[in-house]
């Protein structure tokens, strides 16, 4: 690593202070440090947003559940009121990396990364989240912008994630069996209003897929989805698997993420 | 930078940089070296510590960022007069090791999914081990050791 500062910041305004002055924000570190280590980036300074209380928890909210930004991944997989009213996302949250990682990372620290094979962008989308920041709230629908990209300001603060209480949902994953991201991940939402379906690990970053949320608003069974057609566009490949391959993961994904939420 | 840590039960201060990884300081400043570096990219899971209950990989977290914690390295399981954590005898009598490298990791990773897990089935423990690779042993022995360090833990 190249060396640094390390602020341990009590509040967002001085952390957005330190992030304007050119400090990179550190959440759990789970991919940031990595990436240091490899000499990727050079920040002159970190600030650690562990140290500001208010950004970790979890409420319930009227129809929504609001997971602060520097909340584990498994605290989010064990809490009462995920399991109880969005299962899919506490399921999601139980299986990101090994455990390890998962007592470390963190929800915002995923979102803002948007590494385009992360678990918990699918779930923001297709669960039409809001991004609060500590300067606005972001629709999921126009927060991620592609690989690796957020509609985030440099110094902007993801403060939590609030997620709507759908009817029923779910998230499967194929993992790239040496680096366990998802080479594809289906997360499946059934609304009163209708049906959200995101793709994580097939393309550029997380998208959602309209010829899929078509059919399953229609009839919401796994047969559903056998008569859609995934176009290889949407896709990308590389050594692990070809576009066309990745394309027909997303309709087995899919399907089982269907089945998976219909118990 | 002042960094203040309670290793295996005894309290450390340390001025360290702030760039410091915390299995550095564990291998390099505390000379507890049985926390292995394996990987190096938070993989393999040979520098699996325990940090305020939870386990950890030490090689991808920054000293600074778990200051005022407390560590317990696979030095910090057996007891003052040498006698084996249940965990480490159960991974000697089932020989859930082979080379060895990854073990240090193995069983402080199994010691935390016991905290946490205690009702974990095996394929729950496989699943969960699954931030610890080993290369040599294809998982079988390890496994039962778990099953096995468990039980004695729990009867102990």
């Amino acid at each position: 690593m190249y060396a640094f500062t390390y602020e341990r910041p009590a509040s967002t305004a001085e952390a957005a202070r330190l992030a304007g002055s050119g400090a990179k924000l550190l959440a759990g570190g789970q991919t940031l440090l990595a990436s240091l280590k490899l000499r990727l980036a050079n920040p002159a300074g970190l600030a650690d947003l562990a140290g500001i209380t208010e950004l970790a928890g979890i409420r319930r909210d009227g129809q929504t559940v609001v997971i602060g930004a520097m909340t584990r991944h498994a605290t989010v997989a064990t809490n009462a009121d995920v399991l109880s009213r969005i299962p899919a996302l506490a399921d999601l949250a139980g299986h990101i990396g090994d455990k390890q990682v998962r007592a470390m990372g963190t929800l915002g620290g995923s979102v803002a990364n948007n590494d385009p094979a992360a678990c918990y962008p699918s779930a923001v989308l297709a669960l039409g989240a809001s991004i609060e920041t500590d300067r606005r709230t972001i629709a999921a629908d126009d927060f991620f912008t592609g690989m690796f990209s957020t509609a985030l300001a440099e110094d902007e603060i993801i403060t939590a994630i609030r997620f709507p209480i759908p009817t029923r949902a779910a998230y499967v994953k194929f993992k790239q069996p040496a680096s366990r991201f998802a080479m594809v991940g289906v997360f499946v939402a059934q609304f009163g209003s209708g049906v959200r379906l995101a793709v994580t690990g097939g393309g550029n970053g997380v998208f959602r897929h309209a010829g899929l949320e078509a059919a399953l608003a229609k009839v919401f069974t796994p047969e559903a989805v056998a008569g859609v057609s995934i176009d290889a566009g949407d896709t990308n490949g590389d050594i692990h698997g070809s576009a066309a391959y990745r394309a027909n993961l997303v309709g087995v994904m899919a399907r089982r993420a269907v089945a998976k939420a219909l118990g | 930078m002042q960094v203040q840590l309670t290793v295996n039960g005894k309290a450390h201060a340390l001025e360290l940089a702030p760039h410091t990884l915390l299995v550095q300081v564990l291998r390099e400043n505390l000379h507890l070296t049985g926390t292995h570096v394996g990987c190096d990219t938070a993989q393999c899971g040979a520098c699996t510590v325990i940090v305020d209950g939870q386990a950890i990989k030490s090689c991808n977290v920054l000293a600074a960022q778990v200051s005022g914690a407390r560590v317990t390295t696979i030095e910090g399981l057996a007891a003052s007069d040498g006698t084996m954590h249940p965990m480490q005898a159960a991974f000697k009598d089932c020989h859930g090791l082979q080379c060895g490298f990854c073990t240090s990791g193995m069983v402080m990773s199994a010691v935390d999914l016991c905290t946490h897990h205690p009702d974990a089935s095996e394929a729950e423990i496989r699943e969960l081990l699954e931030g610890n690779i080993c290369r040599c042993t294809g998982y079988q022995n390890i496994v039962r050791a778990v099953v096995q360090g468990r039980a004695a833990g729990q009867a102990g």
